[in-house]
């Protein structure tokens, strides 16, 4: 067997010091460190080089908050290489990922579909409107189409589902409707900058934009460990704040959405006032309901002084006080709530794991990870947070996860605004205008209110970037859904879907 | 029964009374200013992610604008001041640029000229659907968060309906996806002949940040002409309400 190269998350590598091996060897040790070592898959991409294709595959082990690289060499003559997803299935959207972009077929993957019908992979997935969806036959079946335009305002996605009377068998989802190739447009801004500005954390804002703080922490991450870039104690304050808002603010308003799917307007039209509250105090930072223009390189745009820090404490005590007071009178005492509620939409643990689900919806599942425990950086390491594992797994699962992750989350930004005080320097020094260093690769991550959120980013030889990987949490968690509402009612689909809560567009990018 | 009266009272009067006099607290960036001291030295085009500024003559595109301040933190000459004015929709794309000593009341003034059908058929009513094309949720969630009961759009009888076939026209955010034209094209031809085409959040006026993106396809936008330009990044829920109330000539 071979050593894969060790590191952490956060930590600049060289090109030259992650093993290149054989596929055959790759596929026995990942097997055996995904089923017997409890190792997770975070990474699995390609990157050209010249005629060839590299594939690298990043591991975590979550007990000792290592990660792991190899990487395995395609020349311009393989065209196709067995898969990996028959032994390790939580792989099985990465490889269909892969195949996407690099045209290499992984032979024997049990469902080659297209991840996102990218206009430049249009050679290997064919036209969208063509693609054949899993049918069913038989006396009482029926198929239920629904999307991409959906009745609320949401983003584009098709679903469908397969059922016997009113009973699911199978969902299908079809997404790639929001492809907008961000991918490539960071890459090519990146590279034809003058030399004077490499970060744009515009655009790293727009991944999702529920998640902008999220994303661009982590899109900052890897930019400062490329060029080498410090960040005060206080810049990573302020990050953290405004990443716990952004986390209680969506987790009040799915709250709210999940009433309104069960028909109880009186705690939807509550919990959205609510959260009015939280997503207006992060204007009040940053002038930003959702956290954009904030984050800069190697720093924040704002600071917050004690006022503003004061004012922040009330907001956040009087929706704490609030939500207290409101979850045992509406979500926890009304029987027709609860009903819709439990034993819906159920994913076990067994399956969360295997199929490689993360964020509150693997840990409403109880598989415990959390990148903000597992792998802390920045001001977890310090301030830990607090790691939430239920058992059940179903829609109340994923409801009342969110409802005990917000208050942990007041209870951090509190304690984060006590000790600002007295740290000094938010307002980065100047902008990153290193240049990137040649053969790297750099990883950061960070735990989003969705769930892990990881960037990569590999430079070449002639320090430009030549890949930027990203993975949203949806990625992994849309496959959870159509699992989930398997054997459920049709009519139960909308609360899966809104306790799940994923992003189309940071799927499809 | 009892706990739901008691939670009626603990949530207690939440919606803004006023809309039309309604403002966004600072840092809050709305409607930008040019002052007449730019000495040209261009760091506000290399620091703009949207290629929203040019400097001769200086203007301003707010149908590309971010709105994320970094031209006004650049500016040597602080000649960008970005005020937390919000009512910056426009009934044409050239409307949209504001150039140097534009003040506010003159680019309201002829920013939206309330046309007298529309206010006879849509003054009372109007029904729109949303379609997002590539948007990254920020502008949708800013949508959604304009019938909250918190800015409460339906009671000036403005409402977003399930589908394209219940809609007077149609509200499009996100720069506008290849994978998308043809559900955007289904939609917007769903709806009444007298079709409402409503532009949301800079990618979809002018792509935004995605503007050199290969995937996107904006023949749509040149093919039909949009009727009102609601600039933002988000837009905010106050920017999106005013805009639509002017549009229908309201007062």
């Amino acid at each position: 067997m071979f050593e894969w190269k060790r590191f952490n998350c956060s930590s600049l590598i060289n090109r030259s010091e992650i093993p290149v091996v054989s596929l055959d060897d790759l596929r026995d040790d990942i097997t055996n460190k995904v089923r017997l070592e409890d190792k997770r898959v975070l990474a699995f991409f390609g990157v050209k080089r010249e005629e060839d294709t590299i594939l690298y595959i990043v591991l975590g082990d979550d007990t000792i908050s290592r990660l792991f690289i190899a990487s395995a060499i395609f020349t311009k003559d393989i065209i196709s290489y067995r898969s990996f997803t028959p032994e390790v299935p939580s792989l099985h959207l990465f490889e269909r990922e892969f195949y996407e972009e690099t045209g290499i077929l992984p032979a024997g993957h049990p469902w080659l579909k297209p991840v996102r019908y990218g206009k430049s992979h249009r050679a290997v997935t064919g036209e969208m409107e063509n693609y054949p969806f899993y049918s069913m036959d038989g006396e009482e079946v029926h198929e239920v189409a629904v999307g991409p335009v959906h009745a609320g305002v949401i983003e584009p996605g098709h679903f469908r589902f397969m059922c016997h009377g009113e009973n699911v068998y199978h969902l299908e989802i079809q997404l790639g409707y929001q492809h907008r190739g961000i991918e490539k447009i960071l890459i090519d801004k990146t590279n034809s900058a003058s030399g004077k500005k490499i970060f744009f954390p515009q655009i790293a804002e727009k991944i999702a934009g529920d998640s902008a703080v999220a994303h661009t922490s982590v899109y900052a991450g890897v930019m400062e460990v490329l060029t080498g870039t410090a960040v005060t104690q206080k810049v990573m304050i302020i990050r953290t704040i405004c990443l716990e808002l952004e986390r209680a603010a969506v987790h009040i308003g799915d709250l709210s959405a999940i009433f309104n799917d069960v028909g109880f307007l009186m705690g939807s039209s509550t919990f959205a006032a609510l959260r009015t509250l939280i997503i207006n105090t992060t204007l009040q930072i940053c002038g930003s309901r959702f956290g954009m223009g904030l984050i800069c390189a190697g720093g924040v745009n704002f600071d917050i002084g004690s006022e503003l820090a004061s004012k922040i404490l009330n907001n956040v005590n009087y929706v704490q006080n609030k939500i207290e007071k409101l979850i045992p009178l509406t979500m926890l005492d009304q029987p027709s709530v609860l009903t819709r509620l439990e034993g819906t939409g159920t994913i076990d643990s067994h399956t969360a794991r295997l199929i490689g689900m993360v964020g509150p919806a693997a840990r409403a599942s109880g598989v415990p990870i959390d990148i903000r425990t597992d792998y802390p950086s920045g001001m977890y390491r310090q301030y830990p947070a607090r790691k939430v594992v239920l058992e059940k797994g179903d829609v109340f699962s994923r409801s009342y996860i969110r409802y005990v992750e917000m208050m942990h989350s007041f209870n951090y930004i509190k304690e984060q605004l006590g000790i600002i005080q007295g740290v000094q320097g938010a307002r980065a020094s100047s902008e990153i205008t290193n240049r990137l260093p040649a053969d790297s690769l750099a990883l950061s991550m960070t735990e989003g209110w969705r769930g892990e959120i990881v960037h990569i980013a590999v430079t070449d030889s002639q320090n430009k970037l030549i890949r930027y990987k990203i993975k949203d949490p949806s990625f992994n968690n849309w496959w959870g859904l159509a699992l989930a509402v398997r054997n459920n009612g049709v009519s139960d689909f909308p609360l899966c879907n809104k306790s799940f809560n994923l992003s189309y567009c940071g799927h499809d990018l | 029964m009892i706990n739901l009266i008691r939670t009626r009272i603990i949530q207690g009067k939440q919606y803004i009374s006023d809309i039309r006099k309604a403002e966004v607290k600072p840092p809050f960036r709305g409607f930008p200013f040019i002052k007449n001291n730019c000495s040209g030295c261009g760091q506000c085009i290399e620091a703009c992610p949207s290629g929203a500024i040019e400097i001769s003559p200086a203007e301003i595109d707010l149908g590309k604008c971010t709105f994320c301040g970094e031209c006004e933190r650049r500016c040597l000459d602080n000649g960008i001041e970005f005020s937390v004015l919000h009512k910056i929709s426009a009934d044409s794309r050239e409307k949209l640029k504001i150039t140097k000593d534009l003040g506010f009341q003159e680019f309201r003034y002829r920013a939206i000229i309330a046309r007298k059908e529309i206010k006879k058929l849509f003054g009372r009513s109007l029904k729109l659907r949303s379609v997002s094309a590539g948007g990254c949720n920020g502008c949708e969630m800013e949508l959604n968060a304009c019938s909250n009961v918190n800015f409460d759009m339906g009671r000036f009888g403005i409402e977003i309906v399930a589908s394209p076939k219940h809609a007077d026209g149609i509200i499009i955010t996100g720069p506008i996806t290849e994978n998308m034209t043809r559900a955007l094209y289904d939609s917007y031809l769903c709806t009444t002949p007298d079709r409402i085409l409503i532009l949301m959040g800079a990618c979809a006026i002018s792509g935004g940040v995605f503007q050199a993106g290969s995937e996107l396809n904006r023949d749509f936008i040149s093919e039909y002409k949009p009727d009102l330009y609601i600039p933002g990044c988000p837009v905010h829920p106050l920017t999106f309400i005013n805009g639509i109330i002017d549009f229908l000539g309201k007062k």
